[in-house]
C-alpha cells in the first residue's frame, strides 16, 4: 500500500530531475499568479488576463524570431509587448470616452495578430505550438530563476499595494477623494498580470499561462467571503493543480501544461458544486433561517 | 467675519465645454452648515465634485483652505457591493487619511470604526458582508466612513435618498454633531422641508447662483420661481461666454441661455455672482 502510494506520489519527482524542475516551476508559479488571479476577478476582469496572454505573443515571437526559443529575449519581448498594451488600453480608456475592454480588445487583438505573424515568418508549427503551450518539463536554470523573481517581486507588491488594491476594488472613487494612488495602482496590477503571464508562459505557454492565474481564483470564490483567504484558497487550490496535474502528465503520458490547467478546471467544478457558496449549498441551506 | 474653509472665484464647472455650474463666487465658512438645493441638473452635485477636486474648473478657482481635510460622499457611488468585503472592512477605509498605504491598524482604530458603528445604529453589523445590508444600512455604514475620517469638511450629496425617515432623522442628528464640532458641512438636500427645519444656510442653485446666505430668506418663494425660470436645457450652439457678456473663447466655455436675461440677485450675502 504504502509502497503504491510512494510510486504514485513520490516516485515520479524523486527519481527524474526534469520532473522536479516542473514542480519547483509550478508550485512558484501557483503562489505568485493565483493571487494575483483573485484580484483580477473581483475587478470583474477575468477576461482581461486571456486578453493580455494573448498580447504578449508578439513580443515573445520577436525574441523567438531575433534569438530563437531562448528564454531572456522571449520573456523580455513579452514582457515589453505586455506593458505596450497594458499601459495603451489603460491611457485610451483613462484619456478617451472609451472604456477599457474595449481599447484591451483592440490592442491586444493587434497584438495577436501581428504575433502570430511574426511566428509565422520563420518557424515551424512547432514552434508555434511551444509558444503557445509552452512545456513545462523543460524548464531550465534561467526559467526557474526568472519564475522565482516574479514570485518574489508579485508577493512583495501586493504586499505593498494591499490596501490600496483592496481600496481601488470596494470603492474606486473614494480612493481617489482620500489617495493619489487609484490610478498608479491600477497599473502597478496590471504589471503584475504581465509579469505573471510572462513568467508563467516558459511553463504553460502564452495561451495556458492565464488558466493557472483564473481557474483557482474562480474556484475560490466558492469556499469563502474574506480577499485574504480567498487568495490562500487559491494559492492551495493552485499548488494542488500543479502537483496532481504533472503526476497525471506523467502516469498519463499526456502534455503537462494542460493537465495542470484541467487539473485546477475539476477544482473549479467541484468548487462550483461543493464549495459553501457553490451551486448547490444555497439550495441546501434555504429552509433553515434564523430568527434575527 | 469667520475664517473661509472654501472660496470659490467666479468658478465654472461642467462637462464637454458646456456649464454646470456657472459664475460662482463666494466663501464657505469655516464650522458652517449649508445645505446646497436646486432642481435637477442645477449643478449640485457637479459643485461637490468641484469642491472634492473629482472636476478641475473649466474657469474660475475653487480653493479649499489649506490644512483642511476632506470626507466626500457622493450621490452615486462607485461602491462594488459584490466585493467580499464585510461592514468593518468598509468603514475602515475611512482610516486611510490617518493611516495611509502601510500603517498598521492599531486598537485606537479599531475603537474608533466600533465607536462609529454604534454612533449610526448598526452595532453588531460588523462581520456582516456588504451585499447583505438593505440600502439604508449602507447608508449608515457610509456615514460610518465619514465619522472615521474624522474630516474638517465634509460633503454629503443626497445622503437621504431613498432612506427611510427614521433612518433621516438619526443622519440629521450626526450631521448636527459634526456641525457641533465646529466642522464644516456641505449637504446637498432634495426635501425643502427638511432644510427650513433643520439646516441654517442654503445656497440655492439653477446653474448659476440664485441666493446665498439664511435657509428660510433663501428659499423664499421669490427665490424659488427665479431658479424655476433657468433653463435646464443643453444647448449645442449657445454662443461663447465672456465676461462682459460678449461672444469669444474667453473662458472656453458656452453660455447658458437664460430665460429672463439678468443675471441673479444673491440674497444672504454669503457670495457675489
Amino acid at each position: 500500500m504504502t509502497g503504491a502510494l510512494y510510486d504514485t506520489l513520490v516516485a515520479p519527482f524523486a527519481g527524474f530531475a526534469f520532473m522536479q524542475r516542473a514542480l519547483v516551476g509550478s508550485l512558484m508559479l501557483s503562489v505568485s499568479a493565483c493571487p494575483v488571479g483573485v484580484f483580477l476577478m473581483l475587478r470583474r476582469m477575468s477576461l482581461t488576463g486571456d486578453a493580455m496572454a494573448h498580447a504578449i505573443l508578439p513580443g515573445a515571437a520577436a525574441g523567438f524570431l531575433l534569438y530563437g526559443l531562448r528564454i531572456v529575449p522571449m520573456t523580455v519581448g513579452g514582457l515589453v509587448a505586455g506593458i505596450v498594451v497594458a499601459l495603451g488600453a489603460g491611457a485610451v480608456a483613462r484619456m478617451t470616452i472609451q472604456k477599457e475592454d474595449a481599447s484591451l480588445a483592440a490592442f491586444y487583438l493587434i497584438s495577436l495578430a501581428l504575433g502570430v505573424l511574426m511566428v509565422s515568418l520563420r518557424g515551424s508549427s512547432v514552434d508555434l505550438m511551444h509558444v503557445l503551450f509552452g512545456t513545462v518539463l523543460a524548464l531550465n536554470d534561467d526559467a526557474l530563476t526568472l519564475i522565482g523573481l516574479v514570485a518574489a517581486v508579485t508577493l512583495a507588491a501586493l504586499g505593498l499595494f494591499w490596501r490600496a488594491l483592496v481600496a481601488e476594488c470596494l470603492d474606486p472613487l473614494f480612493l481617489r477623494t482620500v489617495s493619489r494612488l487609484g490610478s498608479p495602482v491600477h497599473f502597478v496590477f496590471l504589471g503584475l498580470v504581465v509579469l505573471n503571464l510572462v513568467a508563467g508562459f516558459q511553463a504553460l505557454g502564452t495561451l495556458l499561462s492565464v488558466g493557472l492565474m483564473i481557474l483557482p481564483a474562480a474556484a475560490a470564490r466558492f469556499w469563502t467571503q474574506r480577499v485574504e483567504m480567498m487568495c490562500l484558497c487559491a494559492i492551495a487550490i493552485g499548488l494542488a493543480s500543479s502537483l496532481s496535474g504533472l503526476l497525471l502528465s506523467y502516469h498519463a503520458a499526456l502534455p503537462s501544461g494542460p493537465a495542470i490547467i484541467l487539473s485546477a478546471g475539476a477544482a473549479y467544478l467541484a468548487s462550483l458544486i461543493a464549495g459553501p457558496r457553490g451551486a448547490l449549498m444555497p439550495r441546501r441551506r434555504r429552509a433553515a433561517h434564523r430568527t434575527a | 467675519m469667520s475664517e473661509a474653509c472654501i472660496t470659490f472665484g467666479d468658478l465654472t464647472l461642467g462637462y464637454d465645454g458646456h456649464p454646470a455650474v456657472h459664475h460662482l463666487s463666494g466663501t464657505v465658512r469655516r464650522g458652517s452648515l449649508t445645505t446646497v438645493v436646486g432642481g435637477n441638473g442645477a449643478g449640485k452635485s457637479t459643485l461637490m465634485k468641484g469642491i472634492a477636486g473629482l472636476l478641475k474648473p473649466m474657469a474660475g478657482t475653487c480653493a479649499v483652505a489649506s490644512g483642511v481635510s476632506l470626507a466626500y460622499l457622493p450621490q452615486l457611488s462607485e461602491l462594488d457591493r459584490s466585493f467580499p468585503a464585510r461592514v468593518v472592512d468598509l468603514v475602515a477605509l475611512g482610516l486611510w487619511p490617518r493611516r495611509g498605504l502601510l500603517g498598521r491598524h492599531r486598537a485606537e482604530d479599531r475603537k474608533a470604526v466600533s465607536d462609529a458603528l454604534s454612533a449610526v445604529g448598526l452595532e453588531g453589523f460588523g462581520r456582516r458582508t456588504i451585499d447583505t445590508l438593505s440600502g439604508g444600512q449602507l447608508q449608515r455604514a457610509l456615514f460610518a466612513r465619514v465619522l472615521v475620517q474624522d474630516a474638517a469638511l465634509i460633503l454629503l450629496d443626497e445622503p437621504f435618498n431613498a432612506v427611510d425617515s427614521r433612518t433621516v432623522a438619526d443622519l440629521i442628528a450626526l450631521i448636527e454633531r459634526w456641525h457641533g464640532e465646529s466642522r464644516t458641512v456641505m449637504v446637498v438636500v432634495h426635501d425643502l422641508g427638511l432644510v427650513r427645519g433643520h439646516f441654517p444656510e442654503a445656497l440655492l442653485l439653477a446653474r448659476r447662483p440664485v441666493a446665498w446666505g439664511d435657509a428660510r430668506e433663501t428659499l423664499s418663494p421669490e427665490n424659488l420661481l427665479r431658479a424655476r425660470q433657468y433653463q435646464e436645457a443643453w444647448d449645442e450652439n449657445a454662443p461663447w461666454c465672456e465676461p462682459d457678456g460678449g461672444h469669444g473663447h474667453a473662458h472656453g466655455h458656452l453660455h447658458t441661455h437664460i430665460r429672463d436675461g439678468g443675471a441673479p440677485r444673491l440674497a444672504g450675502g454669503r457670495g457675489a455672482a
